[in-house]
């Protein structure tokens, strides 16, 4: 049994199987309850509202996931994203184009500052990103002057948030791509493997002649360009303002965790990562329904609900794993 | 800061080999903190002062009481996410508590013995379903911590649906008042040290816990109990953090659910790794950690002393804890 690769392990695959099934099932059965208790819920509306929501933290998840098979943790992504949120409301008037790149820039620096200090300089992951977490949020103050940075509706900027595409939103468009390009680039990219030969053992990968250093530079720079362009997408749709994103970071690990990748590294999958997002906006969706839901009994959830529910929601999950988990590999 | 740096070296390491580097490595924080001290005395006007002290003390002791927890945990290998999250709900039960109209029922006085003991269990419960997901499920300690860092917010703000509870002010007058000229915080905070440093050094508990952290595996096949230890030291923590919540509400006479210990699992975890501790597991620095947090709170009063504004302070910060942490990765 190879440390590295982890190819096909007979007790592991359909364990694993069932644990994506599980977390695409729960969404499945929550849609199905969701679509016969609330007249609207799988209403064009609704969709578009949730899809386009949501699109943001995919692309952070999308990044997180990358950053956590290979090994490593990135606590900064949702002070980076507000930070790149604020720069491209600033620079929406000068065009569509500089916004994008602005932002994007922005994640793509903090990113990149992340890798080398941790593939560099060997630091923690966990303290280095925080550090980046405190002073994004304190570059973004700055950059703001601590108040809503307005977007320009002149330049077409508010497209990227409300603009649609064959009848999808824009914002979905950007997330579905990028979706896609990860889950390719993880399967079938030498990067991919790369990616999960370090999270797997980095000592191996490195004897195996990996450049390990690169590596894991570009996981933490492909987080902070998500983070970017995520933050792009929160400007187009509520303008730059420096106080959004507060645990995003954490929202997006316990997505990556419910998608069932194990945080300790080697392993994962792009597309339940996506399961997992869907799930935690789905659950958010349906408590706000049900606060507007009149016909017969129901529940009055104040807005601490949805908290309480998503971290239930996390426990159970975790503690399904371990169940699942257990007879398994799991002796490390 | 009564006793001298060198008396922290036996704490650093359960061998004797590093102790040369142990002691530098504290030592380079005392200098730190020197230097500060040194720099506003010269340049802050009105620093040398009891009130100064008096501010600078009861802003630090939530810090240091919940980064003492931490840094058992740390010890461990492990990491606590949900202190912040926990102070609130033990803070916000003690208000509720307090708040009370217990009447005749009860003596005044055993009503507050309750509403402060009622909330420290409740605490070390909640660290208790930590130690459990770690030890029995096998799930990481960032994951099993984020449970509650999501959802124990929500649980606290459930407790007063989310609004602010105020209680009688001189219900816990004496939790805010001075004693021989030092607030009596600053007094808990030192008792609090003190019986850290205590079991650090001088029980079996600590040699256990070192041997976890350094070598779980190892240490089991040694016939250390593993599980008990580490479910010991997230109890400890939690209830720690339980302390610091019960000391927030006490400075105000009142419950804010949403502000209790926000983001005070950061400034622990700095505080421990600006103190020499490394974040791998397997070494703990009490006095380091109580230099650390001693630093960054002086760091914090110098900036706003010198009126730099709070954006640029974050910025600083950060760029400071990395630097402590770049400095002391160079010095092993």
């Amino acid at each position: 049994m190879s440390p590295v690769a982890r190819p096909a392990q007979e007790p592991s695959v359909w364990k694993r199987r069932l644990q994506s099934q599980g977390a695409l099932a729960a969404l499945a059965l929550l849609l199905l309850f969701g679509g016969l208790r609330y007249d609207e819920f799988l209403g064009t509306q609704n969709i578009v509202f949730l899809s386009a929501s949501t699109s943001k933290f995919g692309l952070i998840a999308i990044g997180m996931a990358f950053v956590i098979m290979a090994g490593g943790i990135d606590l900064s992504v949702g002070t980076v994203a507000v930070l790149a949120s604020v720069v491209a409301a600033h620079l929406s008037h000068h065009g569509v184009v500089p916004a994008l790149a602005g932002g994007v820039a922005v994640g793509l620096l903090a990113g990149l500052f992340n890798g080398i200090a941790i593939a560099r300089f060997k630091l923690i992951p966990f303290v280095v990103t925080l550090c980046t977490f405190i002073a994004a949020r304190g570059l973004a103050l700055v950059v703001s002057n601590r108040e809503t940075v307005a977007i320009s509706y002149e330049t077409g900027f508010d497209q990227l948030a409300d603009g649609m595409l064959l009848g999808v939103p824009t914002p979905v468009w950007i997330a579905g791509l990028a979706f896609a390009l990860g889950a390719l680039a993880l399967r079938f990219s030498r990067f991919g493997r790369g990616v999960l030969a370090v999270g797997g053992n980095e000592e191996a990968a490195r004897l195996m002649g990996l450049p390990v250093e690169r590596i894991k530079v570009t996981v933490y720079a492909l987080s902070g360009c998500l983070a970017g362009l995520a933050g792009v997408l929160l400007a187009a749709q509520t303008s730059g303002s420096p106080t959004e994103g507060a645990g995003w970071e954490l929202i997006a690990i316990a997505a990556v965790v419910v998608g069932g990748t194990l945080l300790t590294g080697g392993e994962g999958s792009i597309l339940n990562t996506l399961t997992g997002v869907l799930l935690l906006a789905v659950i958010l969706n349906m408590i706000n329904f049900e606060n507007g839901y009149t016909d017969g009994p129901h529940l009055t959830l104040g807005s601490y609900w949805q908290t309480i529910v998503r971290g239930a929601f996390l426990l159970a999950v975790v503690v399904l794993q371990a169940r699942l988990a257990r007879g398994g590999p799991s002796a490390r | 800061m009564a006793e001298s740096a060198p008396a922290s070296t036996p704490l650093t390491t359960s061998g004797t080999e590093r102790r040369g580097w142990a002691c530098l490595k504290g030592g380079r924080t005392l200098i730190a903190l020197v230097a500060l001290l040194a720099f506003n005395a010269l340049f802050t006007r009105d620093f040398l002062t009891l009130q100064t002290l008096n501010i600078n003390l009861s802003q630090v002791a939530q810090v240091v009481v919940v980064a003492m927890g931490m840094a058992l945990v740390i010890a461990t290998g492990g990491i606590d996410l949900s202190v912040g999250a926990v102070a609130a709900f033990a803070g916000t039960l003690a208000a509720v508590l307090l708040a009370q109209d217990s009447g005749a029922l009860v003596q005044p006085g055993v009503a507050v013995l309750a509403a402060l003991a009622l909330p420290l269990l409740a605490a070390a419960l909640l660290g208790g379903m930590n130690g459990l997901l770690i030890t029995r499920c096998g799930v990481q300690p960032i994951v099993a911590t984020l449970v509650l860092f999501i959802a124990g917010r929500g649980l606290a703000e459930m407790l007063t649906n989310g609004n602010l509870r105020a209680f009688a002010p001189e219900r816990l007058e004496w939790l805010r008042s001075n004693l021989l000229g030092l607030p009596v915080q600053a007094w808990l905070m030192a008792a609090v040290v003190a019986v850290t440093v205590w079991v650090v050094r001088r029980t079996l508990f600590a040699r256990r816990l070192l041997a976890v952290g350094g070598n779980a595996r190892a240490a089991h096949l040694a016939g250390v109990p593993v599980a008990r230890v580490k479910l010991i030291a997230y109890c400890a923590c939690a209830a720690l953090a339980g302390l610091a919540g019960l000391m927030n509400v006490a400075m105000i006479s009142a419950a804010d659910p949403a502000k209790i210990g926000l983001n005070i699992e950061l400034d622990a975890i700095a505080a421990v790794a600006v103190g020499g501790t490394l974040l791998s597991g397997g070494r703990v620095d009490i006095f380091g950690t109580l230099l650390g947090a001693l630093a960054i709170q002086l760091l914090d009063y110098t900036l706003l002393a010198h009126g730099v504004a709070d954006e640029y302070a974050l910025i600083a910060k950060a760029t400071i804890i990395l630097l402590a942490v770049f400095l002391q990765r160079r010095g092993k």
